[in-house]
């Protein structure tokens, strides 16, 4: 399947020698009540896969919130593109929300848009169309299996489909960075496998990507395919997970 | 496929889709529809008082106050001494513009009503009568009276401004409180879309979320919201304008000789103002739903 290359490759020469796309840089964040996280490091190098896993209310969602602007540190800094978000305005955030593909954890579509508006809604919000992008949108509705849900309300979907559905929402614009919360958490084995095989394949074109997943046999399907590292959230900071993953 | 298609075609690049991204309002909708068509109803009366008391105002003040007359009646053996007495009494006085006693035939006319075709009016003892008018800022009657006390004995001046004065001030007060209306008005537009618009955005605080999720800037978010509620109160009023200017045009006229109430309706150019009514409101529309927006963004992290 072919996805459009990325435009904005000029951000690339100024981060890549010396720092990740995306950093946390001994961030700790609280939602008001105790630190969930502090003191947490993490660097995503361009074209790095990683995977980030921890139970359930560790913080992996606040986590990726931090790493495309959804939330500032309440210490320390998070970097995305080289730029501090405590710098960024909203304007700011919203434009390098382009260059970051979000799976969210629980999908967050427009209900009154069909399948493929949604799909299609990022293209829309940057003011992009024609019709190569519409081949591309057929083509990725096609490859996550929802061509004949296409028309369809998202509250007419399973889970499954709304998985499928985010996800190739949050590929369509072929962003450099893709950040995944639970992408496969209710599709069946072959699905996952599929969703998969397209996030290596879109890693291998340069793209970076970060999942947060309970799946450990996603992971080991993953490391058999790509150099894929694993992260885990303990004690409020990063860990490097064991090498029996 | 055809369908992605279209929804894709129509979604990207025109403004329709881009509108589409907040969801429809069936019943907030409506009533920003007929709140903005009342507006303008009430807008194009007040328009309408407004203009025709300025009229009144012009027309009274200039006209009536500007035509006075003087009443001679002396002894039949001295009335054309005295007029001419009066006439270069007259034509010294500053503020009088011109003064001309009126002839036989004119009075005739004046007095038929009252006493039929066939009044010999030069055997009876009918006063002379002398219309002045006026200039500028008009003549001192208080000083012209006392000088033709002393000249011209049988004259009696009859300035009409004893009971004309307050009316003029009515009527200016009138066109005044037509314009105070027409601000209010606008002001109302404002708070009332002010009001709609933040519902609509408080309303739509996920589906901003998810537009936010994926790359739009405020300026998108606003311009969907702006532009929908800029085109509802521009529907609204339109159809609120041209009702009330039917309404207008279907008061009774009564000519020249109109009264205030018959006299409301637009006049000549002045018709320009009942189209202009509709834009106004859609650019108040805009304004409100535009800062409204900027601040409900500004919070919504
Ligand atoms: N908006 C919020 N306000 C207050 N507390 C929150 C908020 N969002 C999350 N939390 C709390 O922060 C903690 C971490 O939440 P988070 O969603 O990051 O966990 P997670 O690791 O993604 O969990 P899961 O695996 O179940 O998705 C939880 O205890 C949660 O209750
Ligand atoms: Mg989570």
């Amino acid at each position: 399947m072919q996805l459009r290359r990325g435009s904005g490759t000029t951000g690339h020469l100024f981060y890549r020698g010396r720092a990740g796309v995306i950093e946390l840089d001994n961030v700790a964040y609280s939602y008001g009540g105790g630190e969930l996280l502090s003191g947490l490091t993490l660097r995503l190098a361009p074209g790095s896969f990683h995977f980030l896993t921890g139970p359930s209310g560790s913080g992996k969602t606040t986590l990726l919130k931090l790493c495309y602007g959804a939330l500032v540190p309440t210490a320390g800094h998070a970097r995305l593109f080289g730029e501090d978000v405590r710098r960024m305005d909203r304007d700011a955030i919203a434009l390098s929300r382009r260059r970051i593909g979000v799976v969210h954890q629980d999908c967050q579509f427009l209900d009154h848009l069909s399948v493929a508006e949604n799909v299609a809604l990022p293209l829309t919000v940057a003011g992009e169309g024609g019709q190569e992008l519409e081949q591309n949108l057929i083509e990725l509705m096609t490859w996550v299996g929802l061509k004949s849900r296409a028309d369809a309300l998202p509250p007419e979907l399973s889970g499954g489909e709304r998985q499928r559905a985010a996800l190739a929402r949050a590929v369509i614009m072929s962003p450099e960075v893709i950040l995944a919360d639970e992408p496969t958490g209710n599709v069946d084995w072959e699905m996952s496998q599929r969703l998969l095989r397209l996030l290596v394949e879109l890693n291998r074109m340069g793209k970076t990507i970060l999942i947060a997943t309970h799946d450990l046999g996603l992971i080991r399907s993953a490391k058999s395919q790509v150099q894929a590292r694993v992260l885990r959230i303990s004690n409020r900071k990063l860990q490097s997970a064991g090498a029996d993953l | 496929m055809r369908l992605i298609r279209d929804s894709l075609g129509a979604f990207t690049g025109s403004d329709t889709g881009a509108d589409r991204v907040v969801p429809p309002t069936g019943f907030t909708a409506s009533l920003t529809l007929f709140a903005a068509g009342a507006m303008a109803f009430l807008a194009v009366f007040a328009l309408a008082l407004s203009l025709a008391a300025g009229r009144l105002a012009t027309s009274w003040g200039e006209e009536l106050a500007r035509a006075s007359t003087l009443r001679i009646s002396a002894p039949a053996g001295q009335q054309a001494q005295q007029t001419e007495a009066a006439l270069r009494l007259l034509a010294q006085t500053p503020g009088v513009a011109s003064a001309r006693a009126l002839s036989e035939d004119e009075q005739q006319a004046l007095l038929e009503p009252w006493f039929g075709p066939d009044l010999p009016l030069a055997d009876l003892p009918v006063p002379q009568l002398i219309e002045i008018i006026e200039e500028g800022e008009g003549f001192d009657g208080a000083g012209l009276r006392l000088r033709l006390q002393a000249e011209v004995p049988g004259a009696v001046l009859d300035d009409h401004t004893r009971w004309r004065r307050p009316l003029v001030a009515a009527a200016s007060k009138l066109r005044l409180l037509g314009a105070v209306s027409i601000l209010l008005i606008a002001g109302a537009v404002a708070a009332m879309v002010t009001l709609a618009a933040n519902a609509a955005l408080a309303a739509n605080a996920q589906v901003i979320a998810v537009l936010r999720l994926v790359g739009a800037t405020d300026g998108f978010i606003a311009r969907a919201f702006v532009r929908r509620f800029t085109l509802r109160a521009l529907g609204g009023a339109a159809a609120g304008a041209l009702v009330a200017s039917g309404a207008l045009l279907l008061m009774p006229s009564a000519g020249e000789t109109a009264g205030f109430l018959t006299g409301l309706s637009f006049v000549g150019w002045h018709w320009i103002f009942p189209l202009l009514v509709p834009l106004l409101t859609a650019a108040v529309a805009f304004a409100a739903t535009a800062i409204a927006a900027r601040r409900v963004l500004g919070d919504l992290r």
